[in-house]
C-alpha cells in the first residue's frame, strides 16, 4: 500500500510543481506550457488517431531492428565466449563500438541508406548487437563449469549438451542481455527518427522532430511523455514475467 | 565407445594383472601451467580397484583428490599415465562412470525430479514410463518422495547432496565417484547418510572410489583406504579395512583404525615435506 502511496504522492506534487511554475506566467506559454496543455495535446492526438499511428511505427521499426540485433549479438556473443581469438576480436570491436553512443551511427547511416527505412534500421541495429553481444559474453563467462562437467560425466554431449544444458543455464544472462539490448535499441531507434525525417512512416520521433519544427511545445512535451511511458511499460510487459520465473527457479534475484 | 577407445580395445593385450580389476590407474601425472607457477599436482599414481569394491581416497586437502577423480571420470586428461575402465583407455567422460560432485551440481532450472530425470533421459534403453519409476524409486530412497516438484534452492545443503546422490545412482553407472560429497553438510546429516549410504551401496553392488579429508568418514565406508601425500599427489600407504558393515562412525574399532592412519599421514607430512 505505500509503495503505492507515497510514489502517487510523489508524481502527484511533480505534476503541481510544473503546473504552478507554469501559472506563474513568469515564462513564454509557447516555450514552456502547462501539463493541462500537455495533456490536452495528447488527448486531441489520441482522438485523431495520430497518436495510435506514431506508436504503431515506432514497434515495427522498433521489433525489426530489436530482432535482428538479437538474431546477430546472442550468437556472436556465445561464440566470443567460447574462443579466446574471438574474443580478442570481435569482443574488443564490440567493446570499442559499445561505446559509440548509437545517434553517432546517424550521419553514417544517412549517406549510406538516404532518408529511408533502411537507415534507421542500421542505426537500430548498431545501437543493439554491440550491448547485446558483450551482456551475452559475460553472462555465459559465468555460467558454473559445473553444471557441463555433472553433465557431460551423465553422457550429455554435443547438441543435447547445448540445448539441455547451456542454454537453459544461460537463461538468466539471455534474459539481461536481451533486457539491454532493449533498451539501447529503444534509444537508438528515437535518435535515427529525429534525423530520418521520411513520409513512409511517422514515428514517436518523428512527432518530437516536428513538434520542434513547428516550435509546438505541448508536442514535444506530449512525445517526450509517451517515450518515457511506452519505455518503461515495455520493460515491465517484456521482461518482468521472465524475471520473476527466473527468480522463483534460480532463487536469486536477476539482474 | 569412440574410435580411440575400440582401437586400444584391440591392441591392448589383456592387462594381466587386472582382468577381473574395474578401474586400472597406471602411472598418472598431472601438471597445471598457469602463468605464475607450474603445480605438480599428482605425480605418478598407479592403483587398481576391483568389480563391487569401494576405495576411498584421503589425504590433505590440494593433494590431487579431485584431480585424480576428474581424470578417472575423463573429465580431465592427465600429462602421462593412463586410465582404462573395463580395460578399455579412458578418453572422456561417460555414463558409466558418474561423479558426484563436492560443490552443488544440481540444474536449478530443473525440479527435483527433473534432475532425477536428466541422467535417466540418457539412458536410451529405457522407456519413458520406466524412467519414471526409477526416479519415483530412488527419490524414495534417499527420502525425498514428498520433495519431487521442489525447486532445487529450496532445498537444503544435505537433501541437495540426496538429490545428487539418487541422480548418479538411478542413472546405474557400474562406477560411482564421490567427491567430498558429504563435506559441506553438519554432522548430525552425515552421520545419518553413512547409514543411507551403506544400505543403497549394499543393494546396488557398484564399485565406487570415494574422496575424503575424514579419516573416519574414510574407514567407515571403505573397503580399502589409500592415503595421499601432500602436493604432488602420491599414494603413499594403502589400508585394508576387514570391519563388518553396517559400520557406525562411533565404533572403537573403526576409530582405531583412522587414528593410526592419521598418524600415518602425520609422519609424511611432519617428516620430509615443509609446508
Ligand atoms: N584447473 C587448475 N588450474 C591450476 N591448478 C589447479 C587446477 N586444479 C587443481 N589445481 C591445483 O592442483 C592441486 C590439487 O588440487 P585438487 O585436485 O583440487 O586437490 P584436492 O581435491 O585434494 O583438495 C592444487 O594445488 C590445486 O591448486
Ligand atoms: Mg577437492
Amino acid at each position: 500500500m505505500r509503495r503505492i502511496v507515497v510514489p502517487s504522492l510523489f508524481f502527484m506534487a511533480l505534476l503541481g510543481i510544473w503546473g504552478i511554475a507554469a501559472g506563474s506566467g513568469r515564462w513564454s506559454p509557447v516555450l514552456f506550457p502547462s501539463p493541462w496543455s500537455v495533456a490536452e495535446y495528447l488527448w486531441g492526438a489520441l482522438l485523431d488517431g495520430t497518436l495510435v499511428e506514431a506508436i504503431f511505427v515506432t514497434m515495427k521499426r522498433l521489433l525489426a531492428g530489436y530482432a535482428i540485433g538479437l538474431l546477430i549479438g546472442l550468437p556472436l556473443g556465445l561464440l566470443t565466449s567460447s574462443s579466446q581469438m574471438l574474443e580478442d576480436t570481435i569482443g574488443a570491436l564490440a567493446l570499442g563500438l559499445q561505446t559509440l553512443p548509437s545517434v553517432c551511427w546517424v550521419p553514417l547511416a544517412l549517406l549510406w541508406f538516404g532518408q529511408t527505412e533502411g537507415a534507421m534500421l542500421f542505426v537500430v541495429v548498431m545501437g543493439t548487437v554491440w550491448s547485446v553481444i558483450i551482456a551475452t559474453d559475460h553472462g555465459a563467462r559465468t555460467i558454473p563449469p559445473i553444471y557441463a562437467r555433472a553433465a557431460r560425466t551423465m553422457g550429455s554431449q554435443g547438441l543435447h549438451l547445448w540445448t539441455r544444458v547451456m542454454l537453459p543455464a544461460s537463461l538468466p544472462f539471455l534474459v539481461s542481455g536481451m533486457k539491454q539490448g532493449w533498451a539501447f535499441a529503444w534509444r537508438s531507434l528515437m535518435a535515427a527518427e529525429i534525423y530520418v525525417t521520411i513520409l513512409t512512416g511517422f514515428g514517436l520521433g518523428q512527432l518530437l522532430h516536428y513538434g520542434r519544427e513547428l516550435q509546438a511545445m505541448d508536442q514535444v512535451i506530449g512525445a517526450m511523455a509517451m517515450i518515457v511511458i511506452i519505455g518503461s511499460l515495455a520493460d515491465r510487459i517484456l521482461f518482468s514475467p521472465w524475471e520473476r520465473f527466473l527468480h522463483r527457479r534460480w532463487g536469486t534475484n536477476v539482474e | 565407445m569412440n574410435m580411440a577407445e575400440a582401437q586400444w580395445q584391440g591392441v591392448m593385450p589383456e592387462h594381466a594383472s587386472g582382468a577381473s580389476s574395474k578401474l586400472i590407474v597406471e602411472s598418472v601425472s598431472k601438471w597445471f601451467r598457469t602463468p605464475r607457477a607450474t603445480v605438480h599436482a599428482l605425480d605418478s599414481i598407479s592403483m587398481q580397484v576391483a568389480a563391487g569394491e569401494v576405495v576411498c581416497l584421503v589425504g590433505p586437502s590440494g593433494c590431487g583428490k579431485s584431480t585424480l577423480l576428474d581424470i578417472i571420470a575423463g573429465l580431465t586428461k592427465p600429462d602421462s599415465g593412463h586410465v582404462l575402465a573395463d580395460g578399455h583407455l579412458v578418453t572422456g567422460p561417460g555414463r558409466q562412470r558418474l561423479v558426484v560432485f563436492q560443490e552443488p551440481s544440481l540444474f536449478p532450472w530443473l525440479d527435483v525430479f527433473g534432475n532425477v530425470m536428466f541422467g535417466l533421459k540418457l539412458c536410451p534403453e529405457l522407456t519413458n514410463d520406466g524412467r519414471r519409476e526409477i526416479a519415483h524409486r530412488f527419490l524414495g530412497l534417499v527420502g525425498l518422495e514428498k520433495f519431487e516438484r521442489v525447486h532445487v534452492h529450496e532445498l537444503s545443503g544435505g537433501m541437495k547432496q540426496r538429490v545428487a546422490l539418487a541422480r548418479a545412482l538411478a542413472a546405474d553407472p557400474q562406477v560411482l565417484l564421490m567427491d567430498e560429497p558429504f563435506g559441506a553438510l553438519d554432522a548430525m546429516t552425515r552421520e545419518h547418510l553413512y547409514d543411507d549410504v551403506q544400505r543403497i551401496w549394499r543393494d546396488a553392488g557398484k564399485t565406487i572410489v570415494f574422496v575424503t579429508h575424514n579419516m573416519r568418514e574414510a574407514v567407515c565406508l571403505g573397503d580399502r583406504v589409500l592415503l595421499m601425500s601432500q602436493a604432488p599427489g602420491k599414494i603413499i600407504q594403502a589400508f585394508d579395512i576387514p570391519l563388518p558393515r553396517p559400520r557406525s562412525i562411533y565404533d572403537v574399532e573403526l576409530v582405531g583404525y583412522a587414528a593410526r592412519i592419521a598418524d600415518a599421514l602425520r609422519g609424511t607430512v611432519g617428516g620430509g615435506v615443509p609446508e
